[in-house]
């Protein structure tokens, strides 16, 4: 299979990469790993005049601890979150996430942002950055814009970034204080999209949950926030009714839709046992780690 | 668009169209058809090469992407008559019956015992999950990518031995 044909360009700088987003508009689609891209192109569900490669554009491929955010640069691949040492101590959720992305061959490829930016309702790191409460870093030739993650995701592949611009970081919080985060993932083979996952992140104080945030992977249009089930969560100390609750209140937030991983009803029960496994999960790290 | 790239070692260059893929410029332009093409939807592995080391599915990048890397594949395995590593474990294995994945097994088998020379079976079991074999149930293709694991290991310990030659040709 070969996709539509089109014009390519690997610009060397971010300027050049911004100017040529400038001119072409929403003709041109802006390619990092390609690992969701081409496989679009190649059954023809995107046929963009010119492809906009930015895969050589130098020091994006970074991640780093920054004053209060650990950033990951729109290059680094799923392969390089999974051997963080960074992340390990940071954001260890992320590494737990990466593990269930595709396979390890396409993990050698594909990049964290541009899954973000794909924005495929199944896509596993749009949750994450939910739960962490990311902030998305879009540049364009009229300069910066940071965009929250939550609301970033308008529907299925639909995103408020625009076609002039490129994501040039994600960052993630990091907390002074007891966190930890989960990610579970029901899938039916190594490489198939999520069934259904959900990435869960909690702050502690002291016996009580300071903040918790809840991302839900493929039961809706977009990657979706259990907004009610976080508000639940804030101020209260996690005994077993308030998990239940929690995941009861997350499964209400989520619209699954029947197919052939599973039925609405099904989905819906797996987000409500998952959050409460995830809550479970990262409630316990967040006590083991030393504030 | 031009396009050039070292493969096993060589420079090669062609002139291609930016939408084809690394695949089809392997098997078409270079004539290297050991790299296969199975399902052509980054399902199955069969046409992994590796990118500067690292095994990715060459049905999955586009030709024009791979200008100034370094690509291997499974032609580059064997160095002056000499099987590597991977490639003796998969005979004395018995790792293939059709022998359609193997290309991709065998790739990412040499990258996994050059990041990790002593893997586990569930880390074998891990490196390989990209790639599907509709023959073998994999026993025998873990039992291959071990038996090189141990054959590597066996000409570091005693470098004069008679697999030496062998290993130092998967490197």
């Amino acid at each position: 299979m070969f996709p539509a044909a089109f014009d390519y360009r690997a610009p060397t700088t971010l300027d050049e990469a911004l100017s040529i987003l400038t001119q072409h508009g929403d003709a041109a689609k802006v390619m990092a790993g390609g690992q969701s891209l081409i496989p679009l192109l190649k059954l023809r569900f995107a046929s963009p005049e010119l492809v906009v490669d930015i895969g050589r554009l130098p020091a994006l491929n970074t991640i780093k601890r920054d004053d209060g955010y650990v950033t990951i640069g729109a290059l680094a691949r799923h392969v390089d979150v999974e051997r963080s040492k960074e992340l390990a101590t940071s954001a260890p959720m992320m590494i737990e996430a990466a593990h269930w992305i595709a396979d390890p061959l396409v993990r050698n490829r594909g990049t964290v942002v541009g899954s973000v930016c794909h924005a495929d309702p199944a896509g596993d790191w749009g949750s994450v950055m939910l739960a962490y409460g990311a902030d998305l870093v879009a540049r364009s030739q009229t300069g910066e814009r940071v965009l929250h993650a939550d609301g970033f995701f308008e529907g299925p592949f639909t995103t408020t970034l625009r076609p002039d611009e490129v994501m040039t970081e994600i960052r993630i919080p990091v907390r002074k204080g007891r966190s930890g985060g989960a990610y579970l993932k029901l899938e039916r083979k190594v490489g198939d999209f999520a069934t259904v996952a959900v990435a869960v992140q909690v702050e502690l104080d002291g016996n009580k949950i300071a903040s918790a945030g809840i991302g839900l992977t493929a039961v809706g249009p977009h990657n979706l926030k259990a907004t009610e089930a976080e508000k639940f969560l804030h101020g209260k100390e996690p005994s077993d009714e308030v998990i239940a609750e929690a995941a009861r209140l997350a499964a209400g937030a989520a619209e699954p839709k029947d197919d052939l991983r599973g039925s609405a009803a099904y989905k819906k029960d797996v987000v409500r046992v998952f959050v409460q496994r995830g809550l479970r999960t990262a409630i316990g790290r967040a006590r083991e780690v030393r504030a | 668009m031009k396009v050039s790239l070292k493969v096993n070692g060589a420079e090669r260059s062609g002139d291609v169209e930016p939408r084809v893929l690394l695949v089809d410029f392997l098997r078409t332009n270079l004539r290297l058809t050991g790299t296969h093409i199975g399902c052509d939807t980054s399902s199955c592995g069969a046409c992994t090469v590796l990118i500067d080391g690292e095994p990715v599915k060459s049905c999955t990048v586009l030709a024009v992407q791979a200008t100034g890397r370094s690509i291997s594949t499974v032609e580059g395995l064997a160095q002056g008559g000499n099987l590597s590593p991977v490639q003796v474990g998969f005979h004395e294995e018995h790792g293939l019956q059709c022998g359609f994945c193997t290309p991709g097994m065998m790739l990412v088998g040499t990258a996994l015992l050059e990041r990790n020379p002593n893997p586990s079976e569930d880390d074998i079991r891990w490196a390989i999950s990209g790639n599907i074999c509709r023959c073998t149930g994999y026993m025998n293709i873990v039992k291959a990518i071990k038996h090189a694991a141990a054959m590597r290991d066996a000409s570091q310990a005693a470098p004069q031995e008679s697999h030496a030659a062998a290993a130092a040709g998967g490197e």
